[in-house]
């Protein structure tokens, strides 16, 4: 879904040709690019702008299961959804910091967050109506993620592969939390079972444009693939996603929402229906069913927390005075 | 934004006795309780750590890219340091 993180992306790079060809030979031998190695400005820029929306991602994805924890059916359910859901807060820290590396400050990204400068993943902009709603998170959203953030694993940029992979081991269990959920529904009554064919119905198409649109040749798609910032295209993401994910509904006995879903035998995978890519973009631009709602917490959140922020900076400073008068006054 | 920037630290875990402490990622704390606080739970939340340093960013000493190679360069001459670099009989054995 990252990807997401991409459009738009400015490549535009000014080093000489010298300096790029020497940049991509490196790339090209699959060394990782560190912190404070020459890396072109373009590289630098498309990066911090895919990895804050990345983690911006994150941060605002606590919202629709948050909504839940008070309200999860089991003791069970609601340890799980509480350690998930704080999970995807230290994910976005994971991120945040491997985005510093570039030289962009935390304040920096979260003001871009919570001026709407920056953008984060369309599918948070979805509400979580139903408690099956939960279950579709974890397996389709999350199941999403895996796909793209596999791929991440293997990113140019030192920093970002490396918090990926820490990332990716701990997705598995948000995914699994999640199927575990709508199993319980699919084998309890026929209207919860409903509720999960619901749930499936509304979180389908949002997971599949998760993946961005088709690149059909864009340039700065090919640049981002070239730096390998980007390693696999997103259609062949997005159909990866499909093949993995329709057995598993048909497990459940649920329908996917296609009727255009048909299994293609020469390319062994499947062929799916038309994505309605403009409700993509209304989405992406704002008009999602959740987007001022979403940022108005956000910012809400942020501003309630002033206080706490200011409060533990001045006890620090007061304590390192102390301590430094009476070290002062000891010798 | 026009808040106080939160002090940056760098975070280093042993992942069991045994092993070195190892750099696992930085966090933005207020001071170092907090500090090892915030790495705690945002590093170790799967029994990743029997310890955790953390370090003010700011008091970390780095050297230089731009003397990466006089710094580092004149060890990949000095080949007498290996054990290759000595010829011995084969009937000597292992040594």
């Amino acid at each position: 879904m990252y990807s997401q993180g991409l459009i738009g992306a400015d490549g535009k790079t000014h080093e000489d040709e010298a300096f790029l060809a020497a940049f991509q030979a490196r790339i090209d031998a699959e060394q990782k690019i560190e912190p404070n190695d020459p890396m072109p400005e373009g590289y630098r820029k498309t990066l911090i702008r895919q990895m804050s929306q990345h983690a911006h991602s994150e941060i605002i994805g606590m919202q629709p299961e948050g909504n839940w924890i008070s309200r999860a059916p089991t003791l069970r359910r609601k340890a799980a959804l509480l350690a998930k859901v704080q999970e995807e807060g230290g994910h976005g820290l994971y991120l945040y910091s491997a985005a510093e590396t570039l030289g962009v400050s935390r304040e920096e990204m979260t003001d871009q967050l919570l001026t709407g400068a920056a953008k984060y993943s369309s599918i948070f902009n979805y509400p979580a109506l139903t408690w099956a709603d939960i279950g579709a998170i974890g397996w389709l959203v999350d199941g999403a993620v895996i796909m793209n953030q596999n791929a991440l694993c293997r990113c140019s940029y030192g920093p970002y592969a490396r918090a990926m992979i820490r990332i990716c081991k701990e997705e598995s269990f948000h995914q699994r939390q999640g199927y575990e959920i709508l199993i319980t529904l699919c084998n309890g009554t026929e209207q919860q079972k409903e509720l999960a064919q619901d749930a499936l119905n509304r979180f389908w198409w949002p997971s599949l444009m998760m993946f961005g649109p088709s690149e059909g040749g864009s340039v700065h798609s090919e640049q981002s693939m070239l730096w390998k910032i980007k390693r696999f295209s997103n259609d062949d993401l997005r159909d990866k996603f499909i093949n993995a994910t329709v057995p598993q509904a048909e497990f459940l006995g649920l329908k996917v929402p296609d009727p255009d879903l048909t299994w293609n035998e020469e390319k062994q995978g499947y062929d799916h229906g038309d994505i309605d890519w403009d409700e993509f973009w209304r989405v992406v631009k704002g008009d999602g069913p959740c987007n001022r709602e979403r940022l108005k917490n956000r910012n809400r959140v942020h501003r309630e927390g002033a206080w706490v922020r200011e409060a533990a900076l001045a006890y620090a400073q007061k304590r390192a005075v102390r301590e430094e008068a009476a070290r002062v006054a000891a010798e | 934004m026009n808040e106080a920037a939160t002090p940056l630290w760098e975070v280093f875990i042993r992942a069991r006795n045994g092993l070195s402490h190892k750099h696992a990622g930085s966090i933005h704390a207020a001071d170092a309780e907090m500090a090892l606080q915030a790495a705690r739970d945002v590093y170790t939340r799967r029994g990743e750590g029997q310890s955790v340093w953390v370090v003010r960013s700011s008091d970390i000493i780095a050297s230089d890219l731009v003397d990466k190679d006089m710094m580092f360069e004149p060890t990949a001459s000095k080949i007498y340091r290996h054990p290759t670099f000595y010829e011995i009989p084969e009937d000597v054995g292992n040594m």
